[in-house]
């Protein structure tokens, strides 16, 4: 049987409107376990209802819901779709709430694959669906990647090895009976496996948009003066509270605004610039902007286009060195002159948006980007790990309700080889977050540590 | 300056534990088969450890034996000591392990492939093949005799330019003395097989009369013997004991003043060694802080007052040999009849390799064994068995016989050697086996006789008592979930288990989950008359007592197999798939997988990867349906 998959099928930034689609045999039944309406429910009809999470009741969204039979459908299984109505949010957490209830996410293209595997698309289409799925692949590595450079990669993979020991430990005592090695104790076993799972439950419980939601995405706008900071801060919040004027340097403090971004809280920090000045006043600005700039998830870096670069851009720009920042062209109306090329060979890893507040052009591109970067997971977490991927969120629920099962049998001291089964699995689980998944490196490690010989 | 000795369907070259079971699984199968050895006193030789079985290699025994193979029967015949490990550990991991009489096991060998059908026995150094457009058609030997055959099957062993080193010294050399197979190592190179170096090596051998046993401890074997093969319900035979020692701070004080003039770090040997089966200098220099190690002296046989010493195999010179070894507890006056040694020996690279052990390079040559860089007599035999299955199918143009990992522990190796490949000598181990709650010693002939009988190689004796066990097992299961206990009747049994008394009535099927109780004591409250005994009433208790931990494992099986079953065409050019990363399609192309599943465990194809291929087989399967 294939798995069931799930994922919002539309694209961001439609006005928090959105539709998640699910494919499989359990498609039917994991609705049922959510929606309010499921009594009504009948074989390609809209029905309306409230999505409620059946742990706590709390009701979510109020959705439309239609349920298609197979095989008359685009991948040929059983599908549904959920019209959500309310905010990013609850279209998040319906997402969430319908992976809990057994859906794994899809993969980008996934639906697409289906349909032709199933027989539903049209030979000449194949081509197309391996771009699909090589597009994800080469992007979505590089997403990974991103992700995971960080604090949450290494505390996997810490994780991970913890895992590796109780397992080398467990395989050296099947594996090795005659030889002369202490026991295993289950105690000891049981102990390690509920730190290692306490850890991975509070990975969950910070997991996805968590923090951002509760605290803010705090975003720091970057660049020398009269760039545009003031304007694209006014922008965003939609009315004029920055003083805006021409003369460099008017913004002299670092300015805070709490705003709402499609329904992310963002705490937005204009700074003023990090160019060097022997006035004190400036300094002292200069000095919170360094601090804001070296605090905040997100930087986005201002530059005038209609300005050549100077020696402050080029100090930004090493300034921010490999963080992740957005690269906003601004003054895009006026005629260029500065070298942005150079720019975007300078800091491959900026995104880059080219925009134009007198026009109002690229603030919808940039709130895009905001919410991608947020829920895509592509946010710099330093103090705080982020699980922002419904993938990764998925792979650690299922670990954590593995090394459940393993505690289970610990304390009942079942047999190691059983309690192996269900270790090894929350092992693999783990590798797939990381990338890591070669059973080798048990039997390397069992080499290494014990002394064993016929 | 050649001439012609004899025609025939299969000629195995080496009679170690691979060649025997690859000879007789070809005649068996009707084939007419001919076994060549260097020397026929080491027919079944086993020029290392006297013992057979043991952790996963106990698992590859008896799925030998469910086959219709002879390894499990022939241990049953010449073992003089038998231990059932890992009791105290779930059922997937109970392994049978057996002392054997070296000297009897090799007899009983023999007898059997000289007593066989259709298989003549050689004495003879093959020194080359003889291949004809891409396809193997004969064997020369050392005299020039030629011979032809349908198939060949190379199973070298360790004799493949064998070279022994012992201290300072190192010789050209077969294990224990016999002649090494130098022509043959060259031929195969010029044939263009890809060729590579490992190594291994033994402890010494000692008389038995020179050691103090009252220094050591005594390790019995089962009171209860529980035979390897299926044929054999029950054995009672006296066992002998081995004996358990240490070594101590002065043993591995005189190992260290003398490491540089161990050929292991000499420099000298090229070869790479196993690293589940280091030397005595190994262990010394890698665990440091290790204050003693362990030894078990072993019988070598019942006619022989010589023991091997386990754990202490070494390439240190004989001098120092007989040094450490009379630091050991027992073995202070011991005399040495056969110094430890380190062997090199030439083997192929298994990724050359297809599923059914056919050389990729040339049709109709199959391989086998420690030349397929396993090491162990126990995946020899195993992979001999599937080489001499495999060489009849070929020859018959009939489907290849692949078990796969959900299958076998067989199927395991053998997936890891030609898919992963390995960089050192491979052992099997349970850990290597993902679906291991299935793949047990218990219920070997549940899963594979049924397979050996359609292939013609289990007797119709063995089918039918498989046939009639299956049956019992199932009766008794059905008679147990069927028959209620009352409270009353099971409460003073429960109690002096230590078990919690029932408040409701229920079933026998039921208490027999609860670990406290066996089939066997369950006699206590079910006097049935027509109870189970033997392997019967050992895979019933599995059956029962872990029927939730199996299911669960049964259904990832089922998804496994999902991929497993998805086959790959060989003739795919894996280059000229769009979308497929650079690294798969080396990969690939190199390997030929047979099937999506086994692509997905090639290290460098990611599951990116396989879905191109996904994509790939159902174009090409509707593009194949648009022509017709």
């Amino acid at each position: 049987m294939e798995s069931t998959i799930a994922a919002i099928s539309t694209a961001y930034g439609e006005g928090g409107i959105g539709i998640i689609r699910i494919s499989g045999e359990k498609a039917k039944e994991i609705l049922c376990g959510i929606f309010t309406g499921k009594d009504n429910l009948e074989d390609r009809k809209m029905i309306y209802g409230h999505i409620k999470d059946p742990e706590n009741g709390e009701i979510i969204d109020e959705v439309m819901a239609v349920y298609m039979k197979a095989p008359k459908t685009y991948t040929k299984e059983d599908i549904v779709e959920i019209n959500c109505h309310g905010s990013t949010v609850s279209l998040r957490k319906t997402l969430d709430l319908v992976l809990r209830m057994g859906a794994v996410p899809a993969e980008r293209g996934e639906f697409t694959k289906r349909a032709f595997l199933n027989g539903r698309l049209d030979l000449s289409q194949a081509e197309a669906v391996i771009d699909l799925i090589r597009a994800k692949t080469d992007k979505s590595f590089d997403v990974a990647m991103d992700q995971l450079s960080g604090h949450l990669s290494s505390k996997i993979k810490e994780l991970r090895k913890s895992l590796t020991d109780v397992l080398v430990d467990i395989t050296v005592n099947i594996d090795y009976p005659d030889e002369d090695i202490e026991e295993i104790m289950y105690s000891d076993m049981y102990n390690s496996l509920s730190q290692i799972n306490d850890e991975i439950v509070k990975l969950i419980s910070s997991a996805g948009t968590g923090r951002i939601i509760n605290e803010g995405l705090k975003v720091a706008i970057i660049g020398r003066p009269n760039v545009g900071k003031s304007s694209l801060m006014n922008a965003l919040l939609k009315e004029d509270r920055a003083i805006v004027t021409s003369i460099p340097g008017t913004t002299r403090d670092t300015i805070e605004e709490k705003i709402s971004v499609r329904d992310i809280p963002v705490i937005l920090t204009d700074t003023a610039g990090i160019r060097k000045t022997d006035d004190q006043i400036e300094k002292i600005g200069i000095e919170k902007s360094k601090a804001s700039f070296n605090n905040a998830d997100l930087i986005i870096f201002m530059v005038d286009a209609s300005r050549t670069l100077d020696d402050e851009d080029m100090e930004i720009a090493s300034y921010i060195g490999e963080r992740k920042a957005i690269l906003l062209i601004n003054k895009t109306d006026l005629a260029r002159e500065a070298d942005t090329e150079f720019l975007i060979k300078m800091m491959p890893q900026c995104k880059v948006i080219e925009t134009s507040m007198t026009e109002e052009r690229g603030i919808d591109e940039l709130e895009d980007e905001i919410e991608n970067l947020v829920y895509g997971g592509q946010i710099r977490q330093e103090e705080s790990l982020i699980v922002s991927n419904a993938r990764h969120l998925q792979l650690l629920r299922d670990a954590s309700a593995a090394l459940g099962d393993a505690m289970k049998m610990t304390e009942m001291e079942e047999a190691l080889d059983f309690i192996e089964v269900d270790v090894k699995r929350a092992y693999d689980l783990l590798g797939e977050i990381t990338g890591d998944s070669v059973a080798d490196d048990i039997i390397n490690e069992v080499f290494k540590r014990f002394c064993l010989g016929k | 300056m050649g001439y012609e000795l004899g025609n025939y369907d299969v000629i195995v070259v080496g009679a170690g534990h691979a060649g025997c079971e690859a000879a007789l699984a070809a005649a068996r199968m009707g084939k007419k088969t001919l076994i060549f050895a260097i020397n026929l006193e080491s027919i079944a030789m086993m020029p290392c450890n006297p013992s057979i079985g043991g952790t996963g290699k106990g698992h590859l025994v008896r799925e030998i034996d469910a086959l219709g193979g002879e390894m499990g029967i022939n241990t049953d015949k010449a073992f003089i000591q038998s231990k059932m490990l890992n009791t105290r550990k779930g059922p997937a991991v109970h392994s049978l392990r057996c002392q054997a009489d070296k000297q009897l096991y090799h007899t009983e060998m023999k007898k059997t492939l000289e007593s066989t059908e259709n298989l003549d026995v050689k004495q003879a150094e093959v020194t080359d093949i003889i291949v004809e457009n891409g396809k193997v058609t004969g064997v020369i030997t050392m005299t020039n005799a030629i011979y032809r055959a349908k198939a060949v099957i190379l199973a070298t062993g360790t004799f493949l330019r064998g070279k022994i080193f012992i201290g300072e010294s190192s010789f050209m050399s077969g294990p224990n003395g016999l002649a090494p197979s130098v022509i043959l190592a060259d031929n195969l190179k010029k044939h263009g097989l890809s060729m590579r170096r490992f190594k291994t090596g033994t402890p010494a051998r000692v008389l038995a009369q020179s050691l103090d046993y009252s220094k050591m401890k005594e390790e019995k074997g089962d009171e209860h013997i529980v035979p390897f093969s299926f044929m054999n319900d029950s054995l009672e035979k006296e066992q002998i004991s081995c004996w358990l020692t240490y070594t101590n701070e002065n043993t591995h004080d005189i190992i260290r003043r003398n490491f540089s003039r161990s050929a292991l770090f000499g420099g000298e040997i090229e070869g790479i060694g196993p690293r589940y089966c280091p030397s005595i200098e190994d262990k010394v220099n890698r665990f440091a802080d290790r204050k003693k190690h362990q030894t078990f002296i072993e019988p070598e046989g019942l006619d022989t007052d010589e023991m091997y010493v386990q754990g202490m195999s070494t390439s240190l010179p004989e001098d120092v040999q007989l040094e450490f070894y009379k630091t050991i507890p027992g073995l202070e006056n011991v005399r040495i009849t056969r110094p430890a040694y380190a062997i090199e020996y030439d083997s192929i690279d298994p990724l050359t390799l297809k599923m059914n052990l056919e050389s990729r390079a040339i049709e109709n040559l199959f391989c086998a064994g420690q030349f397929n860089g396993s090491s162990g007599y126990e995946e020899a035999a195993a992979q001999g068995l599937m080489a001499g299955i495999n060489a009849v199918l070929k020859i018959d143009q009939k489907n290849p016989f692949i078990l796969d990992r959900s299958e076998a522990y067989i199927g395991v190796l053998i997936d890891d050697l030609v898919v992963k490949g390995t960089n050192e000598p491979y052992r099997i181990m349970t850990s290597r086996a993902e679906y291991r709650l299935v793949l047990r010693q218990d219920n070997a002939d549940t899963r594979l006789t049924e397979k050996g009988y359609q292939l013609g190689l289990v007797s119709q004796e063995r089918y039918n008592k498989y046939l009639q066990k299956k049956e019992a097992v199932e009766k008794e299961i059905e008679r147990l979930e069927n028959t209620e206990v009352l409270p009353t009747e099971a409460e003073e049994f429960l109690i002096s288990l230590g078990s919690t008394p029932l408040k409701n009535k229920t079933t026998l099927a039921e208490l027999l989950k609860r670990p406290e109780i066996t089939y066997e004591n369950l006699e206590a409250i079910d006097n049935y008359p027509d109870r189970l005994t033997g392997h019967a009433a050992t895979q019933l208790q599995v059956q029962i007592k872990y029927a939730g931990y199996i299911d669960k494992q049964l259904s990832q099986i089922e998804k496994f197999k999902k991929l497993e079953n998805k086959k790959l065409p060989q003739d795919i050019v894996y280059g000229e798939i769009e979308g497929l990363r650079i690294e798969a399609r080396q990969k690939l192309d190199a390997i030929k997988p047979v099937s999506v599943g086994q692509a997905s465990r090639i290290s460098g194809v990611s599951p990116a990867d396989i879905n191109v291929l996904l994509i790939y087989l159902e174009r090409n399967r509707r593009s194949g349906n648009n022509e017709n």
